[in-house]
């Protein structure tokens, strides 16, 4: 039950005009969502009260299970049960395949795209994004349970090194999920906006995150609002988890059990390692036995074991410190502030060793597990409009470079990794043969010079080239990035005024049309409700459209419009308008399109003219 | 696109980084895309344009062989990918001389340093002289001819910065 919220008057937006938005950690092995209320970001119970959704999907026959529920049936149910599904977005067979060898998943090629790929689960077909939809509709539904509301927008976190392929992927699984994606955010950034060092701090910030599988460390730098990301660095292959292993080791090597008793209650010893590693971060020492077969052991433990048994780990994380910051080009002195996310840095070893490192104690106050979340919904308040006042602005960086292939298998870099974004850059080529009327375009991101050591991310053929010498024809590639870092590329040849234009997307992504035709297809069974709902949508956006192009021109429209214009525009508006009274969604669809072409000059004088205005201001402020 | 406007700098070589700094800061306030995440697609798509204007304007302008090929470029003469081969005999002869001596103190870490410092001086020097060139509006093919040079040397000094990056590790 949503339960009423009093505020003073003037402290808080009338309860109609606050729009409802969440931050979503989209984690390896645990999903959250949180959102602001009364002033406080704080994550989403389920009806259980349990906050940690396990990222662990089941599919039956007839129904799909998420969460809990599904975790308890994996070790059954292996193959239909996908666990941790964030490491295959925008991956390729083979880099899964190479990473994982063991995966008891069966994969499908995809023979249109091989970097697709699909899983087959109870007789059903499953891409990445499909699956980790369902776990965001999952929060989605909480949320909206929750706050007993449609919500207005989400901010998914994103790993800081995850290049375009995952990032598409992501926004993908979002919008089938039904989510209006207002950002994609990085998980380091979300987790420094949690503890508010965004605000007035200029400086170099650590976030140490060790999970239950995955270890990552970024060191980040923080200069005027600017959240840079400087390094990255850790192992997916090292978490929590092997904690308890090295528990489980311990104990089987100081009970003599034969490696066929351990292999028979090894999940039973985990359970109890992981317990004990719990506990254990809170006293000394552990006092218990455990039972296996019908024999009794002594299972205690002591906070100085379990140190000297997981320091190896700990100190495996250390070094990889070291190293991001050797790549930063900073020393452990420069940090200004360290920040712990993942439910391991609960260990007090990790929390001595971190701090020790770096010189100064190490951020805890926030719950490491919600940290992320937390500092998603901070950022997802403020861009569904809830703080107009807030001056707070996260500009990002892009996280690789993204470049063109030329000649010879070589990369050439169009944009390089650490430029602000949004960002669009062009660039220019030539046929190098006589009569050439066609041109490859191959889209690829990384570091490396060739071909083969980046990822591709799209490849299209540029076709209409009028024949010409060879190095006649201009082609211009422009490649556009935006706020979320993801890029869009057009192609269009200059010279002879004969021009050709394509717009991709990347090739992992989904396209406009399959993310509507999947969403239509996970709702046969309510198909006047999907109608409802885009009419619902297209009126929505009209009376948004025309609600900003009201008080636009009530500001603006003498000054920056001739009586005509403003004449041509009314009409429009005016279409607009009755379209938006009717129930024909493409009628109004049209009429958007057309208030959205004649409005367009004068959206673009305005946003120039509120420039002037600004720089003219500070002209005479400064003076 | 004329980034000066954009930025409200005079049209020189040299700017004030102070003032080109906080219009920065003004006009991503007024432009970034987070600050239009409820409006219109129309307001999305603009600020989106606008705002890769303004960044991609303060990479160029607060980097000075960008900043100059783009006040150049301003005057109808564009330098920064094109093929040319240069003419002056004297500055050519220079260029295989560094290059020459650049190769004999590429293992010499003292060397390496007062080779880049010299650099270093060289380029702040004939920095100077080209400000001043477009200050006295001198003909675009002179200008254009110093930058070339220029450009030379930021490309040089990069390669001693390389050689000299060895010796970090």
């Amino acid at each position: 039950m949503a339960l009423l919220q009093i505020a003073e008057p003037g402290q808080a937006a009338a309860p109609h005009q606050r729009k409802l938005a969440v931050g979503i950690d989209l984690g390896t092995t645990n999903s959250l969502v949180a959102t602001v209320r009364s002033g406080v970001s704080e994550t989403l119970a389920d009806s259980d009260g349990e906050h940690l959704l396990p990222s662990v999907v089941h599919y039956a026959q007839d129904t799909t299970v998420v969460g809990l529920a599904a975790e308890q049936v994996a070790a059954q149910k292996p193959k239909d049960t996908i666990v941790s599904v964030k490491r295959f977005l925008g991956r390729s067979l083979a880099d899964i395949q190479a990473t994982w060898p063991n995966l008891p998943y069966a994969f499908v090629a995809d023979e249109d795209q091989p970097n697709n790929i699909q899983l087959a689960v109870a007789g059903k077909i499953k891409t990445p994004v499909e699956v980790s939809s369902e776990i965001l509709q999952v929060l989605k539904q909480r949320a909206e349970e929750t706050l007993g509301d449609e919500l207005t927008g989400a901010v998914i976190t994103v790993p800081a090194y995850f290049d375009d392929a995952q990032r598409q992927s992501t926004k993908d699984a979002a919008q089938l999920a039904g989510l209006n994606v207002l950002r994609l955010l990085n998980e380091p950034t979300a987790a420094a906006i949690a503890y508010g060092l965004d605000s007035g701090q200029e400086g170099l910030i650590a976030v140490y995150d060790l999970g239950g599988g995955t270890f990552d460390i970024s060191i980040l730098r923080l200069h005027k609002g600017v959240f840079e990301v400087l390094a990255t660095g850790g192992n997916s292959a090292l978490g929590g988890d092997d904690f308890d292993h090295a528990i489980v080791d311990l104990w089987s090597q100081r009970w003599g059990l034969t490696d066929a008793a351990n292999k028979t209650y090894y999940r039973e010893l985990v359970t109890l390692a992981k317990a004990t590693k719990q506990t254990l971060s809170a006293v000394a020492n552990v006092h218990q036995e455990c039972v296996l077969g019908d024999i009794t052991y002594d299972a205690s433990l002591s906070i100085t074991e379990f140190n000297a048994a997981v320091q190896p780990l700990v100190q495996k994380t250390i070094k990889a410190c070291r190293r991001s910051l050797k790549d930063a080009e900073v020393s452990a002195d420069e940090i200004l502030a360290v920040v712990m996310v993942g439910g391991s840095t609960r260990v007090p070893l990790v929390r001595e060793q971190v701090s020790e490192f770096f010189g100064r104690p190490a951020l805890t106050a926030i719950d490491p597990d919600k940290v992320v979340a937390i500092g998603a919904a901070t950022q997802a308040d403020i861009l569904a409009g809830n703080k107009p006042d807030a001056d707070m602005l996260l500009l990002d960086v892009l996280p690789l470079s993204l470049g063109l292939e030329t000649m010879g298998g070589l990369v050439e870099k169009v944009i390089g990794r650490n430029t602000t974004i949004p960002v669009a850059k062009a660039q220019e080529f030539t046929t190098f043969k006589d009569g050439q009327t066609a041109m490859m375009v191959h889209v690829l991101q990384g570091e490396r010079e060739l071909v083969e050591d980046c990822r591709s991310l799209a490849k299209f053929t540029l076709t209409g080239i009028p024949p010409m010498a060879a190095g006649a024809a201009h082609i211009r590639v422009t490649f556009q990035v935006d706020a979320d870092g993801l890029l869009s590329v057009t192609a269009m040849e200059k010279s002879s005024g004969v021009q050709a234009e394509i717009q991709v997307k990347p090739s992992f992504g989904l396209a406009e049309e399959q993310i509507s035709s999947m969403l239509k297809a996970s709702m046969t069974n309510a198909k006047d409700d999907m109608q409802q709902r885009m009419l619902k949508e297209q009126q929505v956006e009209a009376a948004r459209v025309l609600e900003a192009l009201n008080s636009a021109l009530q500001d603006s429209g003498d000054k920056l419009l001739s009586p005509a214009e403003l004449t041509a525009l009314r009409d429009t508006m005016q279409t607009l308008e009755k379209a938006a009274q009717g129930t024909d969604t493409q009628a109004i669809k049209d009429a958007i399109k057309l208030v959205d072409n004649a409005s367009q000059d004068f959206a673009t004088r305005r946003m120039d003219f509120s420039i002037q205005q600004a720089l003219a201001g500070k002209t005479v402020d400064t003076i | 696109m004329n980034f000066f406007t954009l930025f409200d700098l005079p049209e020189t070589l040299d700017v004030d980084k102070a003032k080109l700094s906080a219009t920065y800061q003004i006009l991503q306030q007024l432009t970034h895309p987070d600050k239009f995440s409820t409006g219109s697609d129309q307001e999305k798509r603009i600020a989106l344009q606008k705002n890769s204007q303004v960044n991609d304007g303060y990479s160029v302008l607060k980097n000075p062989l960008a900043r100059a090929q783009h006040l150049l470029s301003l005057r109808g003469v564009d330098v920064k990918d094109e093929q040319h081969t240069m003419q002056d005999t004297a500055f050519l002869m220079q260029q295989m001389e560094w290059r020459e001596a650049l190769e004999d103190a590429q293992n010499d870490e003292d060397a390496l340093w007062q080779f880049h410092t010299d650099v270093t001086q060289t380029i702040k020097s004939e920095y100077s002289h080209l400000s001043e060139l477009f200050n006295e509006e001198a003909d675009v093919t002179i200008l254009a001819n110093a930058l070339r040079k220029l450009t030379f040397m930021y490309k040089f000094q990069e390669q001693v910065q390389q050689h000299l990056d060895k010796f970090e590790d």
